[in-house]
């Protein structure tokens, strides 16, 4: 098994409709019960995030994300999936559940 | 020595994918089921001629390939690649060679040709690993610099090892939309060869159509059953049979109501209508492949172009239009309606398409406006075409034909 990084992209913070939060969590059910869930959550809006530069002695801090850009990360799921054929039909099903693109990455 | 080339060349052309697919299940890396294949190959250009063509070159083949990998990974795992370490549970025996279930090559077509996979990389993977060409002539034909070909192919193997895109064949739900992208990549490649896109290229590139043959026939060896797979065979045969009397000796394109049906490949005709019939026999409905094989055995079947079944032909467009309602389908329907029902029908059905940056479109219209006596519109419609045009081959023929307009 594998672990893969499910990110949903998004243009608009706090988007989600009733309809959608309850399709996710049926997803978020399935998803347990067949043994991929390891991790969820949504994300606060890009302007909420601050860059931190620990690499000198003083820490400096910058507000604001790292990259602007048009779409960006408003949630993610981590699952276990034994290949990507498995792990690209549950982001299909994500996909659909939250209304959303999702982009697929793997773990190292 | 001429006997042993040949047995190197056709070991190459006939056991490089069951050698790259074994060592690649054996092993789980396509990376070093590659390797393996081409040094597997270098050893037996050296020593066959010394030793002789063994017996069965074929699992003489794989069993070298499976050393040479062996080798390597103890390489790697020696200098602490704890990962390739991993790998190497398994036992030192040669693998067996599976006689009737041959079905490591499918694993090999269909991870190549992975959705995930970007359709460049699938042709390019597809090319390498199952057709055995070389990264330098993969690149040639598709006119990139090797380097950057190279690139392609290494960040595509890349990308199956680290997203594990699974070796196998694909699950019985998934079958047929996998099974159409492995189709759509062996056409690509036969319609890159059959009609090349570079200016400077040679109007038919045959290394490119054969490649694409040999891999259909090996997929419809591998699935006899499939009735796409049979068609887009036949539809590669009929389609090349006819490559002899498509360019003149002066290197122009001969559109088909001026070739020479003389000069046709009976024997591929025969095979084509041969698949052709057997698949009207098994009563299943056809999908799009099957049936531009089908109207490609009408041509196919004409002894003269005035013999040609043109309602039989605009029958079978009209059922690929219930399967692929696109403007190019309808484009070639209305040059067959044109010989059923004349220019004017077919003009009016053509006119609207929105296909202006086809050049396609632009000589289909020049020639029925020729057709009409319609000369200055015909020769701006071949303009149009001419400047859009990629191949020497059709230009020189489109300019002819408006210079008759």
């Amino acid at each position: 098994m594998a672990l893969y990084l499910l990110s949903v992209l998004d243009e608009e913070t706090n988007s989600g409709t009733d309809e959608e939060m309850a399709a996710i969590d049926a997803f978020n059910e399935g998803l347990s019960a067949d043994g991929h869930w390891v991790f969820a959550g949504g994300l606060a809006a890009p302007g909420t995030a601050t860059v931190v530069d620990g690499r000198d002695q003083e820490p400096v801090f910058t507000d604001g994300p790292f990259l602007e850009s048009k779409e960006y990360m408003s949630g993610f799921w981590i699952v276990d999936a034994p290949d990507l054929d498995v792990t690209l039909a549950l982001a299909a099903a994500g996909s659909r559940a939250c209304n959303r693109k999702v982009e697929v990455r793997p773990f190292l | 020595m001429s006997d042993v080339e040949d047995a190197i060349t056709r070991a190459h052309r006939e056991e490089w994918a069951q050698v790259v697919a074994t060592v690649a299940r054996r092993f789980g890396d396509l990376d070093v089921a590659e390797d393996a294949a081409a040094e597997a190959f270098a050893v037996a250009v050296a020593r066959w001629p010394v030793d002789g063509v063994p017996p069965s070159p074929g699992a003489w083949l794989t069993t070298t390939a499976y050393r040479k990998a062996i080798d390597r990974l103890r390489r790697e795992s020696k200098r602490g690649d704890k990962q390739k370490e991993a790998r190497m549970v398994h036992d030192d025996d040669p693998p067996e060679r599976l006689g009737a279930i041959d079905d490591d090559r499918l694993r090999l077509v269909f991870t190549c040709c992975h959705p995930a996979l970007s359709p460049e990389a699938r042709i390019a993977l597809t090319l390498r690993l199952v057709g055995g060409l070389t990264t330098s002539e993969i690149a040639r034909a598709f006119l990139v610099q090797e380097s950057a070909m190279a690139r392609r192919i290494t960040r595509a193997k890349d990308k199956i090892k680290a997203a594990r895109i699974p070796y196998r064949v694909p699950s019985h739900e998934d079958l047929p939309s996998r099974l159409s992208a492995v189709l759509a990549v062996l056409y690509l490649v036969f319609n890159e060869g059959y009609l090349a896109s570079g200016g400077e290229t040679d109007a038919i590139r045959t290394d490119l159509t054969l490649e694409a043959i040999r891999l259909a026939r090996l997929v419809h060896d591998l699935m006899p059953d499939d009735g796409e797979v049979a068609g887009l065979l036949a539809l590669m045969l009929l389609t090349d049979a006819r490559r002899g009397a498509r360019v003149s000796s002066s290197g122009e394109l001969v559109p088909i109501d001026e070739q020479d049906r003389g000069r046709w490949n009976p024997e591929l005709i025969a095979e084509g209508h041969a698949l052709v019939r057997a698949r009207l026999a098994s009563g299943e409905a056809p999908g799009r492949y099957q049936i531009l094989a089908a109207i490609n055995a009408v041509h196919t079947d004409a002894p003269a172009f005035g013999d040609t079944d043109w309602s039989q032909v605009v029958a079978l467009y009209d059922q690929l239009l219930r399967l692929d309602p696109s403007p190019i389908v309808r484009l070639n329907r209305a040059i067959a309606v044109a010989e059923i029902d004349g220019p004017n029908v077919a003009l009016a059905e053509v006119d609207d398409l929105p296909l202006e940056a086809y050049h396609a479109f632009h000589a289909t219209r020049a020639e029925l406006l020729r057709r009409l006596g319609r000369g200055d519109e015909a020769r701006a419609a071949y303009d149009r075409a001419i400047g859009l045009a990629g191949n020497t081959a059709e230009t020189a023929y489109l300019t002819r034909r408006r210079d008759q307009a």
